[in-house]
């Protein structure tokens, strides 16, 4: 298939044979002039998890309401397990918006069902593994109680489990750790590798680079409404080259001309990027002038690094920004 | 296999809100002010006609004083007692006006201009020739009856008033055309009512659903006209509970005092002429025309409580709707008089008006094809008006994650509070 862009869409992952669940490109959306998703590309395979990450305003919202069909792309076009208006499959999809939200006077139990129902449960069959998830999540005592009765944390669990209530193949969760405590954070990782160990493709978004980095195999990174990465974190994190931290007894001599010119020195330690050519022959060199190794360490780059990469300096201090907020 | 994956028809989407939002409307206390709102209406109605009825029963005097001699006086309170029965509320109460009682300088004038006693006018002078003192309009408003007393109080022999026979017909084309003005405009007057009751109840719903954040998730799952298509039936499900439990409470008052309701309405209802259409039709076309009224306001108003975010916006928006429904509804209950004119066709072509005013044509003509027409061409209004609503509510209404807009906002606002 070839959307109007004329860039070709693919039907199964570049990087390996399995088939796409999502896949966008060149998802563009205006509001009242202003492009809030100027040319988001994405590709997520069946049964990853995924994240958008990029700092508030970033477009990561806008971008997931258009690929759950809420909004339409101005451009571009998008795929869900292959078909391009996703309302059309809304049984295979559970949906967790960022504003959390649910009707305060209806019982948990119901409210799971409620949303069941919304996605072509039964309400009987709703209530029935409604009941099985708050047992599995130990809040079987809370299911008769109303919304308004329950914790923040508690209804944003209820809220969670009538979104997979029907057991949909792809979860979207924008910012599905705003507002946890870190234990229920961890609960929520746990929940979402459980998801994709079932084979459930999930997609959420996140402006902390941890969450995305423990748990996600693709990344998008998002900033200004552009995406410019997406793809493996592994791949993100190899866009740096590895950090090579050094630590000598002496602190002059003939060897330190043999250090890469980016080479920075902090307190009793070198940095510099590790070289094309390994380090050996800088061992060597450094041995040779009796530099007086202490220690060696090669450092891999992390996703913050390639974030900053990628994304920029003023994206990266928007998005610590946004941390804090939340932090608070 | 496909029926598995594929989504909710849009009628089962909207059933599924619908059956959500009938029973939490019905058991919250909204439906109880529901069913009590009708009645203050009622209450406050009564309640002004009795004070402005009393108020007016004090202001208004019916008594004319006299100031005669003794003798003409009496002969005209006994002229006034005889003519008084035949001609009722034309004769006025003579009473005697105790201050000139013996008193040959009484002067009438300057007693009415002292705005002393309470006499619409004081009648001085003799039986031959009788003087009736008061404001112009009172004078004028006098003066025969006055007349005619004295002429009774001067004959030989008192007027004899012959008997007569009565003979009454149920109705004549005039009085039945009369009624059946009354009843349309009597339930144009329920239809709007409801209607603005309603359809207010519905924007309330949609404004505290978007309160409650729930609205991003039914747009998520299901298609928006049919989010709109749900609350807005299901809130037309509760106007007929209501309508049923008034129905059911005036069927059980009317079988319990039918007598009494006779009494104090002076109306026997049994035998009001019935509507042109004819009654069953005619609350059958009620119904319909009512459903289709609510239907319309409602998506109209629906689509402003999806474009408000907050309850004063809501109020805001709301307020030339309802503004306009109300000259909607004047224009229509205008055309009542003018069946056929440029106007009514005007009220029964444009889709708000339209209810009313087929309402009224159907007690007013017996004609049954336009209504299908109109039903017709109201549906396919609401339709449009849910299309409409439910686009712009994607269109304008879900445009940033708005929880990070604040934030960023926020965020800015710190950031120049430091910078200051």
């Amino acid at each position: 298939m070839t959307p109007d862009n004329g860039r070709p869409l693919h039907t199964v992952a570049p990087s390996d044979n399995r088939p796409l669940a999502i896949e966008a490109r060149g998802l563009v959306k205006s509001f009242d002039g202003t492009k809030a998703v100027d040319g988001v590309d994405l590709s997520v395979p069946e049964g990853a998890i995924y994240g958008v990450l990029g700092p508030n305003g970033a477009g990561k919202t806008t971008t997931l309401r258009m690929l759950l069909g809420i909004i339409d792309p101005d451009e571009g076009v998008r795929m869900v397990f292959g078909h391009d208006r996703p309302h059309d499959i809304g049984r295979l999809i559970g949906y967790l918006p960022e504003e959390r939200g649910l009707y305060p006077a209806m019982k948990s139990i119901e409210a799971i069902a409620f949303m069941g129902a919304l996605r072509g449960l039964p309400l009987k069959e709703g209530r029935k593994r409604g009941m099985e998830l708050l047992e599995r999540h130990d809040l079987a005592h809370a299911a008769n109680r109303t919304i308004r009765q329950l914790s923040k944390g508690m209804a944003q669990t209820v809220q969670l489990l009538g979104t997979l209530v029907h057991r949909p193949r792809l979860v979207v969760l924008d910012e599905p750790f705003s507002g946890l405590d870190a234990i229920n954070q961890g609960k929520l990782e746990g929940m979402i590798r459980n998801l994709a160990e079932d084979g459930v493709t999930v997609i959420f978004s996140t402006h902390v680079i941890h969450h995305a980095e423990r748990l996600c195999e693709g990344v998008a990174i998002i900033a200004g409404g552009k995406v410019p990465y997406a793809g493996s974190v592994e791949t993100a994190r190899d866009r740096i080259p590895a950090q090579v931290r050094l630590e000598t007894r002496a602190r002059e001599g003939g060897w330190t001309s043999a250090l890469p010119e980016e080479t920075r020195r902090e307190g009793d330690f070198f940095y510099f990027p590790l070289p094309e050519t390994g380090v050996e022959p800088l061992l060597k060199t450094l041995i040779e002038g009796d530099a007086g190794i202490l220690s060696l360490s090669i450092e891999r780059a992390g996703l913050h690094d390639a974030f900053v990469a990628i994304a920029g300096e003023a994206a990266a201090r928007q998005l610590e920004a946004d941390n804090q907020e939340h932090g608070k | 296999m496909s029926h598995d994956i594929s989504r909710l028809s849009r009628l089962e989407a909207a059933w599924v809100i619908a059956r959500r939002d009938f029973i939490a409307v019905l058991f919250s206390r909204a439906f109880l002010f529901f069913l009590i709102g009708p009645l203050f209406p009622v209450i406050v109605g009564g309640l002004a006609g009795s004070i402005g009825g009393q108020v007016s029963r004090e202001a208004v005097t019916l008594e004319v004083g006299l100031a005669m001699s003794a003798q003409d006086n009496d002969a005209m309170i006994a002229a006034s007692e005889r003519i008084g029965p035949q001609l009722r509320g034309a004769i006025p109460v003579m009473r005697e006006v105790t201050e000139a009682t013996g008193d040959p300088a009484f002067d009438a004038r300057a007693f009415m201009e002292e705005r002393r006693g309470n006499y619409a006018a004081i009648v001085t002078g003799t039986l031959q020739s009788p003087e009736v003192v008061g404001t112009g309009p009172q004078v004028d408003r006098w003066t025969g009856p006055v007349r005619l007393m004295a002429a009774d109080a001067l004959a030989a022999t008192p007027l004899v008033f012959p008997s007569s026979t009565k003979t009454t017909v149920a109705s004549s084309a005039a009085s039945e055309r009369t009624n059946r003005i009354r009843t349309a405009q009597a339930a144009q007057m329920v239809m709007f009512l409801l209607t603005m009751l309603l359809a207010g109840m519905v924007l309330s719903n949609l404004a505290e659903e978007k309160g409650n954040k729930v609205i991003e998730i039914l747009a998520a799952a299901i298609p928006m006209d049919a989010v709109f298509m749900g609350k807005l039936f299901a809130m037309l499900g509760v106007s007929f509970v209501g309508i049923a439990v008034w129905g059911t409470i005036g069927w059980g008052f009317w079988a319990i005092a039918e007598d009494a309701i006779v009494t104090v309405t002076q109306t026997n209802f049994r035998e009001l002429p019935g509507p042109a259409v004819g009654w069953g039709m005619f609350l059958t076309l009620g119904v319909l025309y009512f459903s289709m009224a609510y239907l319309l306001l409602g998506a109209l108003f629906l689509t402003i409580g999806a474009m408000a975010s907050t309850v004063r916006e809501v109020q805001t928006l709301s307020m030339p709707v309802t503004m306009m429904q109300l000259m909607v509804f004047f224009v229509a209950a205008y055309t009542i008089t003018q069946p056929g004119s440029a106007l009514e066709m005007a009220a029964i072509a444009f889709p708000l008006s339209s209810p009313f005013a087929m309402l009224a044509r159907a007690a007013l003509d017996e004609a049954v094809w336009l209504h299908v027409a109109a039903l017709a061409w109201q549906a396919v209004w609401v339709i449009l008006l849910v299309k409409g609503g439910s686009l712009l509510f994607r269109k304008r209404v879900m445009k940033s994650g708005g929880a990070g807009m604040k934030k960023r906002r926020w965020s800015f606002g710190r950031k120049a509070s430091q910078a200051a």
